[in-house]
């Protein structure tokens, strides 16, 4: 059997498991898992862009509230119903990603980072000062009777864990196929050594666009479904922790791994919410996570899993 | 109306801001400059140096003239240690590669900005300012056909205000003399010319480094300590600061000292000039997108080599 097989097998046994676990999880359990795969989305899409292409962005908040916010004013203020929203959160996500993607690739290394950080940061502050329509920190609801799409109530437990397994599987496998194509080994080219990759014949410029474009759109999506499953779009998923978020997670499985961007946002998950029932300076565990995961860990734990283990994982 | 007194003041608190900026951006450019070093952990810095000269003032009590000096010696002197110390246990051992030292500070601001939250608390706390007369802004008008002086609608500074544009004016240029003039300032620059070459030539680089990145923080921490009778010392202050320093080190140019004064004058008025006019959330975006602008025009900043 081929490696790219194997791997193929291997995630799809994954989640014929997360799907078995549906029926056996604890209600509290069960539905940290649903957001947990959607948030794993997000940072699956981050993965693309930082783990396959080895650009560090810091301002992705920005495409995942592209894509909360593309779909939820519509559905609010234009009286949208899911399916087209959810199209107008992924479409907000393409032109986000595209427009900031052909600006800040203009610079490269240290001043992208700061660069994208920089435009999130306006982005951030957009929301805030169209606040009339946005409310601003407070953010909006999204009312239950709004949340049924083609006839399924996304508000009830089930059938939201089930739509959150279904975008976190297609979404994973999407990447899997697309790391497995030669547009992905092009990527990964860049991300092992850009200036021979560029004379070997490649456009370099045009294949991070693309990247940033694909990284983005994910993102946006996941925001969409972010807000479309769990009712509510605020300012706060546009702010800088929300940019960092997925790079503490991406980091944290491994970067550059198809399961990683899952794994590091099951673990910081849960150690967040531990830590937050016992104190309020709860972002302290991530930060201590950071600089361990850089001094100790930088191949995260799938990268480790991978070297040791399964040599042929994606 | 009258346009003009408005415009003086917003040129005012727009300089204030300039000033404290400049200090904390060449703080970021110097460490990014001769380390090549992204410090993201260069707000809580300052916050940090905010925070401490209120516990210094608090500590001290007697004339807050008194308090003020002793906090503007003791914090950036505890704040740059405390960096020097990062940098050698934490930086130093990534190897100083940029993505990692990246993440490292992003970890490094969120450990000091909730330690903070948990010692401190999260109660904004004021320092007392050690002189602080009420300076109106007069204007004139045609009395008689001839000009008379007249003081509108209350508008005013303080002297402290003046006081923190000269204090950062002086310090600045005592750091171009350092570079430029001093023996410390030749090896800074040697070591960011060449790293290799510097150590060849018998120059400890490790100590260059932790020296350089003890002044940014420490340059950064004295920012504070002057804003702080302005502004009150809170644990999330480091944020917008951080984010503003970026941007002026970007349209400054990467690295360049006088890019970076430039710049962060540029910003600091129009950031004055904006916010009494418009508001401070506009002012933002606008600084934000000028950033963008000097990206498409000029990628590496105003006086950016390359």
């Amino acid at each position: 059997m081929s490696d790219s097989k194997k791997s193929v097998i291997f995630h799809l046994g994954f989640l014929g498991l997360l799907f078995l676990l549906q029926f056996l999880l604890p209600a509290y359990h069960h539905g940290n898992l649903a957001r947990i795969m959607v948030l794993a989305t997000y940072a699956m899409g981050y993965n693309i862009l930082f783990g396959y292409t080895g650009l560090l962005s810091l301002g992705h908040a920005m495409f995942f509230a592209a894509g909360m916010y593309g779909m939820g004013l519509t559905m609010t203020h234009l009286g949208w119903t899911a399916g087209p929203a959810m199209v107008a959160g992924f479409l907000a996500g393409v032109l986000v990603s595209a427009g900031i993607g052909f600006l800040a690739l203009r610079t490269s290394g240290v001043s992208f980072m700061i660069v994208t950080l920089m435009f999130a940061q306006a982005g951030f502050l957009t929301i805030l000062y169209f606040g009339e329509w946005t409310r601003g920190d407070e953010g909006f609801v999204i009312q239950q009777a709004d949340r049924v799409f083609a006839g399924i109530d996304l508000s009830d437990p089930t059938n939201r864990y089930l739509a959150a397994l279904l975008l976190f599987g297609l979404c994973l496998m999407l990447t899997i196929r697309l790391m497995q194509s030669r547009f992905g080994h092009v990527l990964i080219a860049i991300r092992e050594n850009e200036e021979r990759t560029q004379m070997l014949g490649y456009h370099v410029h045009h294949h991070k666009w693309l990247a940033v474009i694909a990284s983005g759109t994910m993102a946006a999506v996941a925001g969409a479904a972010y807000a479309l499953l769990f009712g509510y779009a605020g300012a706060t998923f546009a702010s800088v922790q929300y940019s960092i978020f997925p790079l503490l997670w991406v980091l944290l499985g491994g970067a550059g791994t198809a399961l990683g961007p899952f794994i590091g946002t099951l673990f910081m998950f849960y150690l967040i919410d531990l830590s937050s029932s016992l104190t309020t300076a709860y972002m302290l565990i991530a930060g201590v996570a950071l600089v361990l995961l850089t001094l100790f860990l930088p191949q995260g734990l799938v990268g480790e899993w991978r070297r040791r283990v399964m040599p042929w994982l994606t | 109306m009258e346009l003009a007194p408005y415009l003086i003041l917003g040129c005012i608190e727009g300089l204030v801001t300039a000033a404290v900026l400049a200090l904390m951006a060449v703080g970021l450019s110097l460490v990014f400059g001769v380390m090549r070093v992204v410090n993201v952990a260069h707000g809580e810095f300052f916050m940090l140096g905010a925070v401490l000269a209120w516990f210094v003032a608090d500590q001290l009590g007697g004339h807050p003239a008194i308090a003020f000096l002793a906090a503007l010696i003791i914090a950036p002197l505890l704040v740059g240690t405390l960096a020097m110390i990062a940098d050698m246990t934490i930086l130093k051992r990534v190897s100083y590669d940029p993505e990692r030292t990246i993440v490292a500070t992003i970890g490094l601001l969120y450990i000091i900005q909730q330690l903070t939250l948990m010692t401190y608390g999260s109660n904004a706390r004021p320092v007392e300012p050690p002189f602080n007369q009420r300076i109106a802004i007069p204007w004139f008008e045609w009395v008689d056909g001839g000009l008379s002086l007249y003081w509108p609608w209350g508008l005013g500074t303080t002297s402290y205000k003046l006081a923190v544009i000269g204090f950062a004016i002086m310090l600045l240029l005592g750091i171009w003399v350092l570079m430029t003039r001093t023996r410390i300032g030749l090896i800074m620059r040697a070591t960011q010319l060449d790293r290799d070459i510097a150590q060849a030539y018998g120059i400890h680089v490790d100590r260059v480094y932790a020296m350089v990145f003890g002044l940014g923080a420490a340059l950064a921490a004295m920012a504070a300590v002057l804003i702080v009778p302005i502004q009150q010392a809170h644990y999330l202050m480091g944020h917008d600061p951080l984010l503003l320093s970026f941007i002026v080190v970007i349209i400054g140019g990467l690295g360049s000292l006088v890019g970076t004064v430039i710049a962060a004058v540029m910003i600091g008025l129009s950031d004055g000039l904006i916010s009494v006019f418009f508001t401070p959330t506009l002012a933002k975006i606008i600084a934000t997108l000028m950033v963008t602008f000097v990206l498409i025009f000029r990628p590496s900043g105003l006086m950016g080599s390359k």
